[in-house]
């Protein structure tokens, strides 16, 4: 399979995964106005989707390797695909069942698989920027040759752990790609009038941390970038920063039809969708059509798998709400 | 076994755990010279910059960063200076290192060990005098840990590094000078209080700073003939209810005497505990809430005092 193919294909899973999980959810949250469904949706709570950003997660993961650590954001499906996680564990999780990645502990605000390296998405704007700095720097203490990605999102440079994460693995040269997939709005407010000055690559300069802007919806750009990137952080160059602009094509979460945007600025972003313009690279570099379409047919149908075994998958146990706390004075909660 | 201060004491508890463990690592704001207190002295010398790291001051990116470590291997000790700039690393403390285990299930653990100074100490006044063990208390996947001399900051801090779980270790800034005798190798379990004198006429629960208050209002026989039974609670969470309800069953009264700020302390926590499991009578002694002023006279409010925790003993023991 060539690169190209690679990636549009990671992309159509993170796609269908999201769509699958979208639908799911509907009614799931009582939330702008809209009332909770009268029967609970699969997909009970917040679900904050990275529709039309996948180009993002599928450029910059394919330049990793299953030793590699990742930190995520709340709106970490791509993320955890594209670092290798299984989509049914990961469905399982979405839909609160015992077999999910966290046995129903943390729904997709929380989605994770440490054994894939993938050490969680975050229900805080910007929180997994020293997590992800302090797993760099114990990479680095234990000499272990691997990296760290950090992906955010623009608000989170307008939090103080972006410019206290930045500093200190800068300080320390640790071995870490800070990602800012920069879909341009922060929940519902667009974030170019919050925020001071050149943007966030001027703050990584700043800090004299080398950093890309690339278009974040051409996934080749961001695989490119991040191969230069990456090879540059494991010779050992310390953290390098990249700057991939984007767009979030639904709302700040599931049931959030999204009505505070322009909807030209909407219609024109849908236009940009990577898949699209993958598609007619694919197209260009004499893939055909029906190679493609299968690849599209292959990843729903994987995800369709996924949703039957999560419905069907079994509740966690109450006894599970007092397990995985702490071993210090256990059995004792009140 | 040795005389050695308070602070020295919790140097040896960590030298010995990092020359026995590569994986324990120190990191915070001036490290690099033994640390404000002197609670690292040497250790830069032996163990170098790598694993006894001075850091930004960075608060939050200190407290995450711990969290990312233990992720990834480590087993960090935080240093937060006092526990009043802890408050800069609420969402890493809170959020993320008493979260970590639970939202993920399980698939990965946060050892760490966080020392956060509390308590009144040298005119600090009101933001670097704080005693916060409450706020941790109340937090589900934490435990709270508050030595009072320095056999027990050895033997705690040994315990917490060992327990995998995230402490929140709170010695206090008063203490630091104070010396006492260490036998090295002596663990003290966690939650396990330890009953410094026996008596019948009440119960005494206090931690940190008010074991010695307490213990000085008995050799200057302050009470006057009251005879209570005093008991260093040691840890927070968990704590030591057998203990506690043990000796209220038999005395029936519980003073539970500690620095912080009364309201809603932790003291209300074991006073509750205990009437609901013994139907003692029970009083509180805690700081009035009032920030710590900075002249003698304003801190003197908030602090303890042997003459307040004989008045509070009387009152209870006329209840």
């Amino acid at each position: 399979m060539n690169r190209l193919t690679e990636l549009y294909r990671l992309m159509r899973r993170i796609r269908a995964f999201e769509d699958a999980a979208e639908i799911a959810s509907q009614g799931g949250v009582a939330a702008w106005g809209l009332a909770a469904a009268a029967k609970p949706a699969l997909v009970r709570g917040p679900l904050h989707l990275s529709t039309g950003q996948e180009a993002v997660a599928a450029g910059v993961c394919l330049n990793l390797v299953r030793e590699d650590l990742l930190t995520s954001t709340h709106r970490g499906h791509g993320h955890t695909l594209a670092k290798g996680a299984d989509p049914t564990k990961m469905m399982c999780e979405l839909f609160g069942r015992a077999s999910g990645y966290n046995k129903g502990k943390g729904g997709s605000m929380h989605i994770a698989d440490f054994s894939v390296g993938m050490l969680g998405a975050n229900g805080v704007v910007a929180a997994g920027i020293p997590i992800a700095t302090g797993a760099a720097h114990a990479l680095k203490i234990r000499k272990q040759p691997h990296i760290v990605a950090c992906f955010f999102g623009d608000g989170a440079a307008n939090r103080g752990p972006f410019l206290e994460g930045l500093n200190w693995a800068q300080v320390f040269k640790l071995p870490i790609l800070f990602v800012c997939e920069d879909n341009r709005i922060s929940a519902t407010t667009p974030t170019g009038p919050m925020t001071a000055g050149e943007g966030v690559s001027a703050r990584a300069q700043a800090l004299a941390i080398p950093s890309i802007k690339v278009d974040g919806n051409d996934v080749e750009a961001v695989d490119a970038a991040s191969k230069q990137l990456t090879a540059e952080i494991r010779a050992g160059g310390g953290p390098r920063f990249l700057h991939a602009v984007t767009y979030r094509f639904k709302g700040h979460v599931s049931v959030d039809p999204g009505t505070y945007r322009d909807p030209v600025e909407v219609a024109a972003a849908l236009k940009l969708d990577p898949l699209i313009v993958a598609r007619g690279k694919l197209l260009k570099q004499g893939i055909s059509a029906t190679a493609i379409d299968a690849i599209d047919t292959e990843a729903k149908d994987e995800i369709e798998r996924a949703l039957a075994v999560a419905e069907a998958a079994p509740w966690p146990d109450v006894a599970s709400a007092y397990e995985d706390i702490l071993d210090t004075g256990a059995g004792v909660w009140q | 076994m040795s005389t050695m201060s308070y602070a020295q004491a919790a140097c040896l508890a960590l030298q010995e755990v990092m020359r026995a463990d590569a994986n324990v690592v120190a990191l915070g704001e001036d490290l690099g010279r033994g640390g404000v207190f002197g609670q690292y002295r040497g250790l830069p010398q032996e163990f170098g910059p790598e694993r006894i790291i001075d850091t930004p001051i960075s608060e939050a990116n200190i407290m995450g960063a711990a969290v990312g470590m233990a992720l990834a291997g480590l087993r960090p000790v935080v240093e937060m200076r006092v526990i009043d700039f802890a408050l800069c690393a609420m969402d890493e403390i809170i959020n993320q290192a008493a979260k970590n285990r639970y939202m993920f299930g399980g698939q990965g653990r946060v050892p760490l060990v966080a020392r956060m100074p509390i308590g009144i100490w040298s005119a600090s006044a009101a933001q670097h005098s704080q005693s916060l063990e409450a706020w941790f208390a109340h937090m589900p996947g934490l435990v709270v840990v508050t030595p009072a001399t320095p056999q027990d900051n050895y033997g705690l801090l040994k315990s917490s590094l060992a327990s995998g779980d995230p402490v929140i270790y709170m010695e206090h800034k008063e203490l630091w000078g104070v010396e006492g005798e260490v036998t090295a190798g002596v663990e003290v379990p966690l939650g396990k209080a330890n009953v410094l004198c026996e008596g019948s006429d009440l119960t005494i629960v206090t931690w940190s700073r008010g074991v010695g208050v307490a213990l000085e209002a008995l050799s200057t026989k302050a009470f006057k003939g009251i005879r209570p039974e005093i008991i260093d609670l040691r840890t927070l969470w968990p704590w030591d209810r057998d203990a506690v309800f043990k000796s209220v069953a038999k005395t029936g009264r519980l003073l539970v005497v500690h620095e912080a700020v009364q309201v809603a302390g932790f003291g209300a926590e074991v006073a509750a505990s205990a009437a609901e499991a013994t139907g003692c009578k029970v009083r509180r002694l805690g700081s009035p809430r009032i920030p710590v002023g900075y002249a003698q006279v304003l801190e003197n409010e908030a602090r303890l005092s042997p003459a307040k925790i004989v008045a509070a003993a009387e009152a209870l023991l006329k209840q």
